[in-house]
């Protein structure tokens, strides 16, 4: 049963050095502080950072499930408040839960966390689905 | 810095873009999607921020994409994108704003096939100081 606070299941993603750059180049975004750590201290981040995209489009993987297939998302939306660092030969996890906030009709709206390495990594994370 | 005069302009893209079978292959592999028959939530980024790149960045709009951080980002899905869809996007610029000497950019993108909305997608870009 889906109704207003119910709590979907956890789900742990890994990424690492070579996701980013299987990231990169599925998407285009070959920006260099997704992959070069020497770029990347040399603008002021800690390490390499995973794009904000992927850390999204990971989420959207668990969005999907829950909806049962991408066909049935309908909006999605998240901010990108700390980044995912990603130190070589390291896999950093992604850690995915979401609550349900509304049931109106056949949509179904999930508030989403995720969290890498304890920080929380995306706010306002919210989809929509056909439920 | 982006001229104030651009905001609340659209800009057509290019060209049509037509999405292949192998770029959403390989979206999918990236975040484990077994279903390849339509791309995920998020793929046509992929499409969009490119698209935004070769607009904000002509000489008279003249945003700075080198020092550019992604804030938030939103999707609207009206019909999910095939392989085979030829997709035409424009973009516009929907507020600007400068925050201790930040720039925040909020850039919507339509997408449409054969003339219909299929996403609307929402950007907000902050060129750090």
């Amino acid at each position: 049963m889906i109704e207003v606070g119910t709590v979907l299941d956890e789900k742990v993603f890994y990424l690492d050095r070579e996701l980013l750059k299987q990231y990169a180049d599925a998407s285009g975004d070959q920006n260099p502080i997704h992959q070069n750590e020497e770029f990347a201290l040399s603008v002021g981040l800690p390490n390499v950072i995973a794009h904000g995209m992927l850390t999204m489009a990971l989420v959207g993987k668990y969005v999907s499930d829950f909806a049962g297939g991408s066909a049935n998302v309908i909006e999605y939306s998240a901010r990108f408040t700390k980044p995912v660092i990603v130190p070589a030969g390291e896999k950093v996890d992604l850690t995915v839960t979401g609550t349900v906030s509304e049931v109106g009709g056949n949509k179904v709206s999930l508030s989403l966390t995720a969290t890498s390495a304890g920080v929380k990594v995306l706010g306002m994370a919210k989809a929509v689905v056909l439920k | 810095m982006l001229n104030p005069d651009s905001v609340g302009s659209t800009f057509a893209g290019t060209d049509s873009i037509t999405v292949s079978q192998s770029e959403i292959d390989a979206f999918c592999a990236v975040i484990g999607e077994t279903d390849t028959s339509i791309a995920p939530p998020t793929f046509t980024i992929r499409i969009t921020l490119t698209q935004f790149e070769e607009i904000l960045t002509r000489p008279e709009i003249g945003l700075d994409w080198s020092r550019l951080v992604h804030g938030d980002q939103k999707f609207e899905i009206f019909s999910p994108v095939k392989a085979g869809d030829r997709l035409t996007c424009a973009a516009t610029i929907e507020s600007y704003r400068v925050a201790a000497g930040n720039e925040i950019v909020t850039v919507r993108s339509d997408l449409k096939r054969e003339e219909r909305l299929v996403i609307s997608a929402w950007s907000t870009l902050v060129v750090r100081a």
